[in-house]
């Protein structure tokens, strides 16, 4: 399988500021990467990027194969993205949501209940307004729409932050599956916990740039998580 | 962090001190042509066209009144060509050179765009003063709902927020984009609201004003050639500040284009203090 | 594309359906802008008969810029407009979807204050056909207009008060034909009512085209 995401010096402006400063990034296809870094490191730029949503300049940016600096928009439909925000309407209830999810991707009843189970979001929760929702819970519908996407490339931005065990657990297992279904996987992550990213590869981000590492092979081994 | 600058970044510096001006020897010729021109009008519009049959020495703010608003059309028509431009440069995605090519291109239009705008809006401006100066002169009072007048006030209106859309903070290519959209919006307008202002008006109005100004009056002589030369003066003149205008505007891009390399270094070396 | 579009505007009319903002805020500040008026013109029946069809307009027109405000602050919040952008919809889908929602409430917005010209004002309709085809050409035509300028300013800067500023000048024909038209319905004047509903019509073929050709540039990119 080819390179998912081959950025080479990709530079992204946000208001003059250069969020990206150069980033060079070479993902495989159905690899697992994680993000790491400071604040303000660029991570969530990155996978802005990534998703086709900034403009970018640079030698080379490619994902999936499309060239972001002249066709960005060709690469939309294929990625799913969750941001620092859950991109959700605050005044829809779950089950609405979740339905206009699926008919925008045109998702059928399955996959639907497929996310509504893994995400327990059955019940009483589906007639509940996303406002009246707590963080961690407008998280699970997030998720769950991102789910209902099946997108080729999942770019995820602190996808644990607010959610509790049973629900990380459910994350951590959806993207493996991910993965094995031949998704590639981004996340970036403030995560301590090694077991949950011990399966990505770590990419290090500072001052808008990727940390040159050692290569690091796709064998799980010890990888500097500090 | 005390270091010399790097050799690139002073040369910068050094490059756009240097552009820190924006005049050239063409526009300094213009520039002086421009202001002995309108030496040449006060004189011909003060002194040696004569006064008007009915008007009086108020007709001499027709010298004013009807060139500028000559100009502030021309300044709107320029506008929505170059938005146009920046639409058409922009159409789709294109890499590679071609798409660097297209990419300067529509800044330059988009910077065509602006200056013409700011110009349309300042001439704009000063065809309502001095139309309602005028006014109150011949018809007693400093506005009528005339078609005419109304049609242009809402004109301004319409370029003011057109000003202050392209001053909003953005990404540059974006913000080309969108008021390249309004500017095509507001032109596509001005037949509606001209049409529509001017029905409204003949429908309601018992007599319609035959005084109005710059109207359809015959002028001859003297009256005629002062009117046409203010119109050319007045167009030299905003030649020229349109040319000022937009190398400002030149300026501003590249001041950010080379801050913008000094932004990627600091960027950089926060990398190097966090390891 | 008409799936798309109808997606949309579905979703936004869910959304109004569930939180009822157009019903509970724009439609009761549309009657007290009706209210005021009465104040400012001394409750004086004649002028504020003769004056009916502007007022309706002028109080719409008030309601519009409010509404197509609220259309995109549900798309800006938490990234929304993206996420429609990443499934891949079209740019005119997105526009058109969300105009004819917004349409569609202010077809709201338009019945209340028309019941408010009715019980405030005391006017008696001479042409309800007239009141019907002008009403909903203006209202879609304020819609269209409000979509555009609320796609060119969403998830900027202070867009809250630079909106009506844009919409109110391009807004201003609809304003003029809407209230020369209602005039006539309402028999404070002979003009040619049905003329000016033919420009409103004008306005509004013209407003659809230039939304096919804008909306590309303007929700494609952010």
């Amino acid at each position: 399988m080819g390179a998912a995401v081959a950025f080479e010096g990709v530079v992204a402006l946000l208001d003059r500021f250069p969020a990206l400063a150069g980033a060079d990034l070479s993902v495989q296809a159905g690899e697992m990467v994680c993000l790491r870094g400071p604040n303000g490191a660029g991570k969530s730029t990155l996978l802005r990027a990534c998703a086709g949503l900034v403009p970018v300049r640079g030698e080379r940016a490619e994902v999936l194969g499309f060239d972001l600096k002249a066709q960005r928009r060709s690469v939309r439909p294929h990625v799913g993205l969750l941001g620092h925000r859950s991109p959700l309407y605050g005044d829809l209830r779950v089950d609405d949501q979740l339905r206009h999810c699926a008919d925008v991707h045109r998702a059928g009843v399955p996959e639907v209940s497929a996310a509504i189970e893994r995400f327990a979001l059955g019940g009483r929760l589906g007639e509940v307004a996303i406002r009246r929702l707590s963080e961690g819970q407008q998280r699970r519908v997030a998720l769950a729409c991102l789910t209902i996407a099946r997108p080729r490339l999942w770019l995820l931005d602190e996808p644990h932050a607010g959610l509790d065990t049973v629900s990380r657990d459910a994350l951590d297992e959806l993207l493996a599956d991910a993965v094995e279904a031949g998704a590639t996987v981004m996340f970036a992550t403030h995560e301590t916990d090694r077991s949950r990213v011990a399966a990505a590869r770590q990419v290090m981000l500072a001052g808008g740039r990727v940390e040159p590492t050692a290569p690091v092979s796709q064998t799980n081994g010890p990888t500097d998580v500090a | 962090m005390i270091e010399t600058p790097e050799p690139d970044l002073r040369e910068q510096a050094q490059r756009a001190g240097s552009l820190s001006m924006t005049g050239s020897v063409a526009t300094r010729v213009l520039g002086v042509v421009a202001i002995a021109a309108v030496g040449v009008m006060a004189l011909l519009a003060l002194w040696i066209s004569p006064a008007d049959a009915v008007q009086g020495d108020a007709v001499r703010l027709m010298y004013v009144h009807v060139p500028s608003i000559w100009v502030a059309y021309g300044g709107f028509v320029l506008t929505a060509f170059a938005s146009a431009r920046v639409l058409w440069r922009t159409r789709s995605g294109v890499g590679g050179t071609y798409g660097v090519i297209a990419d300067r291109q529509a800044r330059r239009w988009d910077r065509v765009a602006g200056a013409a705008a700011e110009l349309g809006v300042l001439f704009t401006a000063l065809t309502l003063v001095t139309g309602s100066l005028w006014g109150k002169v011949t018809w007693g009072t400093y506005w009528q709902w005339d078609a005419r007048l109304t049609t242009t006030v809402l004109l301004f209106v319409t370029y003011l927020g057109y000003l202050a859309l392209r001053r909003l903070p953005a990404e540059s290519r974006a913000r080309a984009r969108r008021s390249a959209v309004m500017a095509l919006i507001a032109v596509v307008n001005l037949p509606i609201v001209h049409y529509s202002v001017d029905w409204w008006r003949t429908l309601h109005q018992e007599a319609s004003l035959n005084l109005e100004p710059g109207g359809d009056r015959n002028i001859t002589g003297e009256m005629y050639w002062t009117l046409l030369y203010s119109w050319a003066t007045f167009t030299v003149v905003a030649l020229w500040i349109g040319i000022h205008r937009y190398r400002v505007l030149r300026l501003e891009e590249l001041a950010e284009e080379a801050s913008l390399e000094e932004l990627l270094a600091q960027r950089r070396d926060e990398q190097a203090a966090g390891r | 594309m008409w799936r798309e579009i109808w997606l949309v505007c579905r979703k936004d009319m869910i959304i109004e359906w569930r939180a009822r903002v157009t019903l509970v805020q724009i439609v009761p500040t549309v009657l007290l802008v009706l209210v005021v008026f009465a104040f400012a013109l001394d409750a004086n029946p004649s002028l504020l008969g003769a004056g009916a069809g502007g007022l309706f307009w002028v109080a719409v027109l008030f309601g519009a810029v409010l509404g197509a405000k609220r259309s995109f602050d549900i798309e800006a919040e938490g990234g929304n407009l993206d996420a429609l952008r990443l499934g891949g919809l079209v740019p005119a889908a997105i526009l058109w979807g969300k105009a004819a929602a917004l349409a569609l409430q202010l077809v709201l917005v338009g019945v209340f204050a028309a019941a408010g010209l009715l019980v405030l004002y005391s006017v008696t309709v001479h042409d309800w056909l007239l009141i019907v085809v002008a009403g909903l050409c203006g209202m879609a035509a304020f819609a269209i207009c409000g979509t555009l300028y609320g796609a060119m300013t969403v998830g900027l800067r202070s867009a809250d008060t630079l909106l009506p500023l844009l919409l109110i000048p391009v807004a201003a024909p609809v304003l003029l034909a809407g209230t020369r038209a209602f005039d006539v319905a309402l028999g404070t004047s002979a003009d040619q009512g049905w003329s000016w509903t033919a420009l409103l019509a004008v306005v509004l073929v013209t407003y659809v085209a230039v939304g096919w050709a804008a909306a590309g540039p303007l929700l494609e990119d952010a």
